[in-house]
């Protein structure tokens, strides 16, 4: 009886036999590889470890979220990295998503110059290979830009130079009370959205709900200010001679210019793409939604807001996905320009230093990997959110 | 989706490996050189160079390379195979160098790298002599009102390259003088010109040999002067894959060929007439006393092809660094007899 579960006529047997025939033709692969960079390391004298990531560093780098100075180690300057990764992602992916979403509903524009001005962008932007959007932005667009001393002023709180762009530092007094209440506030709309929904739904009422979410934001936060000690004060730059020619600014914020070059460029770049997706995913919506929404008095935004929009987001999110994980992955290009990604500081800076090409290169591989894995989750899950639900 | 995870992180090593296991070459150290070996049937010699660094290794309009690295490169083919023009170069990033010299796909690299004792003993590679000695210094706007490091203040910005020993150095140096800066560090030494021309750093550091070459690439090279200052020790020279003990003398030789010759006042001019020299030192670099190519496999007018065809180390610095305007002064590039530190074994 037992020789049954093994043999062909076995229907799971059947299934995972191929399976692990291809696993482990993959896994002896990986060891054939593996043994024989061993080998080639072993006879070149090089040895394998990770070690070298408790290491001094002893390099600096411009800049940084978290704290550090050269006398950190390998390890923390990957994090450094990682970091200002996820950061350039992050502000690329969020203003590639609004410019796109803007670009895509405008081709649709019945305006014809508005219309022509997206159609125009679009052709534009995707069609110069980002590496020289990149440049163009940091060595063209950065030329333009004035010296510290002569830096273009907003209100003499914020400067912007060729040096970069100067804001006041924000110091906060509580700061912690302050991000409770605002993570307060998110709950409590949660419930103030479901709460309308419910309303809605069982008795066809409609409640303000946005307006309320609003207040809710602003109001709940702003009360920490008058009876939670929670305080505010802005530390501003301010111009600082160097030397007789040579100035910068001392206190705030520097937004360093290779940050938003990179940033406008990925963003720009991957709009052109978001946008289309967007126009594909709106005229993908029959046109009998929209008449039937007209017929029930409807206007023109609500239109677009109740009925074709949840629609064409089905249509939409998946190859935004695509975008979003594209623009990560191009957020490596940084190095070319100096701005302090994973790329550079880890697989540049302190390969260099180390010499360790297998370890860092497959660390920084595995990262993205990660980072890429995360995003088409997350994206996943907002994808499923949005899917046709039955009722 | 757990499935799917599982499999990538497998093709990504598998990939990753891949690029690992780079070619053969560099056997053991015995009399047998696997890399003399393959360099004789390849017919040429596979160098790595710089991207284009004037006067070092830069390759002109029709992708002649020429510069006192490329001389080192030059030495060796003429010494291996008799023509010195038998060279493949690849032109490799600071990033890049170690990694194509351990893989394989170069067999010297001579691409102003300063020997330092990590690079030496732990990433698999040799440092076999000095072919300029060189130091960090900076470079800053004539009108700055800066006229030495001590004029550097709090917040200052400096622009580099990335991947090299420069950045550990400024490092060194503004935290030696208790200065905070802002590094901005670019892979490509073309975009440091570039930005710091533009305006985004107050000063540039690299070797001053370098400063001196770069800066002829500013849009005006007379707004800017380099500081009297040297803020760091960079001896360059050329490097091979550790473990063949063979190739790794004949580049050494090579290149202390060059230096001998100009000490004993051997050029490429002069070399072939010095056959019946009285001096028995002359005699052996033009090979017509002793043996000494034979310890390394090969004939004995290894040292004399190399000072005539790519001359003596004075020949290749006068034509490369001196009359191109990059450093006219020899300084500490001078032979140890004329008050520099250029000192060689003797080649006996």
């Amino acid at each position: 009886m037992i020789f049954k579960k093994f043999s062909i006529e076995n229907k799971k047997a059947r299934d995972l036999i191929p399976q692990a025939i291809t696993v482990l033709a993959l896994l002896s692969i990986i060891i054939y590889f593996a043994t024989n960079a061993q080998i080639n390391m072993g006879n070149r004298g090089i040895s394998f470890g990770f070690g070298f990531l408790n290491q001094e560093a002893s390099f600096d780098i411009t800049f940084s979220m978290i704290e550090y100075d050269g006398s950190h180690s390998y390890g923390r300057a990957f994090l450094v990295g990682l970091l200002n990764t996820i950061l350039v992602s992050v502000i690329g992916i969020f203003f590639a998503t609004i410019i796109g979403v803007v670009v895509g509903i405008s081709r649709l524009s019945d305006n014809y110059l508005i219309a022509k001005v997206a159609e125009w962008y679009v052709e534009i932007f995707r069609n110069i290979p980002l590496i020289l959007q990149i440049f163009f932005w940091y060595f063209a667009a950065l030329r333009a830009l004035p010296l510290p001393e002569n830096g273009i002023s907003f209100n003499d709180i914020s400067f912007l130079t060729i040096k970069g762009w100067y804001v006041p530092k924000f110091i906060w007094t509580n700061f912690n009370i302050f991000l409770l209440s605002v993570i307060a506030a998110f709950i409590a709309i949660y419930f103030i959205n479901s709460y309308a929904t419910k309303q809605r739904e069982q008795f066809g009422k409609q409640l303000p709900a946005t307006s309320i979410s609003l207040a809710t934001l602003i109001l709940i936060p702003l009360i920490t200010f008058f009876f939670l000690g929670v305080s505010l004060t802005f530390e501003y730059p301010v111009l600082k001679q160097l030397s007789s020619t040579v100035y910068t600014y001392e206190g705030g914020v520097s937004i360093i210019p290779e940050l938003i070059a990179l940033a406008l460029a990925l963003s720009m770049y991957t709009a052109t793409f978001i946008a289309e997706n967007v126009r594909a995913g709106i005229l993908g919506v029959g046109k009998g939604q929209k008449e039937a929404a007209a017929s029930i008095g409807l206007n023109k935004n609500q239109i677009l807001k109740l009925v074709v929009m949840p629609q064409a987001l089905r249509i939409i999110i998946p190859p935004t996905t695509n975008q979003y994980l594209n623009l990560t992955k191009n957020s490596s290009l940084a190095a070319a320009i100096a701005y302090p990604d994973i790329v550079l500081v880890f697989a540049g800076t302190a390969l260099m230093q180390t010499g360790r090409a297998i370890e860092i290169i497959s660390i920084t591989m595995l990262t993205y990997l990660t980072l890429s894995i995360s995003i088409s989750m997350f994206m996943n899950w907002y994808n499923k959110k949005m899917a046709i639900k039955e009722k | 989706m757990i499935k799917s995870i599982k499999t990538w992180i497998l093709v990504g090593f598998a990939s990753l490996l891949l690029v690992a296991c780079g070619q053969g070459g560099g056997g053991a150290g015995s009399k047998k050189s696997k890399t003399l070996d393959n360099t004789k049937k390849a017919g040429f010699v596979k160098c790595g160079v710089s991207q284009g660094l004037p006067g070092f290794s830069n390759a002109d309009a029709s992708g002649n390379w020429s510069g006192i690295d490329v001389d080192v490169c030059r030495a060796v083919a003429a010494a291996v195979l008799g023509d010195a023009d038998k060279v493949k170069y690849t032109p490799l990033s600071a990033k890049e160098r170690f990694t194509a010299l351990t893989s394989g796909e170069i067999d010297v690299l001579a691409r102003n790298t300063t020997w330092t004792l990590s690079r030496d003993a732990d990433i698999g590679l040799t440092f076999v002599g000095v072919n300029f000695y060189d130091g960090q210094g900076f470079m800053v706007r004539k009108n700055s009102g800066i006229n030495s490091v001590n004029d550097f203040r709090n917040g200052i910005s400096a622009c580099t390259n990335t991947g090299t020993t420069t950045e550990l150095n400024m490092r060194d140096f503004f935290n030696s003088k208790n200065i905070s800066y802002e590094p901005i560090a670019f892979e490509k030494a073309d975009e440091v010109v570039q930005a710091y021309d533009a305006g985004r750093c107050d000063t540039y550091t690299t070797d001053k040999s370098g400063l001196a070459a770069q800066r002829t690439k500013m849009s005006n090279p007379d707004e800017h002067k380099v500081l009297p200052e040297t803020i760091s020790k960079e001896p360059l020279g050329p490097v091979v894959r550790q473990g063949d003990a063979v190739w790794e003398d004949i580049v050494r030789w090579s290149l202390n060929t060059m230096i001998e010759a100009e000490e004993y006042g051997v050029n490429s001019s002069n070399a072939s007439s010095l056959k019946d020299s009285e001096n028995p030192a002359i005699k052996r670099l033009v090979g017509s006393e002793g043996e000494l190519g034979a310890a390394f496999g090969l004939d004995n007018d290894w040292s004399l092809r190399i000072i005539e065809q790519v001359g003596n180390y004075g020949e290749s610095y006068k034509k490369h660094i001196a009359d191109t305007g990059i450093l006219p002064n020899r300084g500490p590039n001078q032979l140890w007899t004329k008050g520099g530190i250029l000192y060689v074994p003797p080649a006996r």
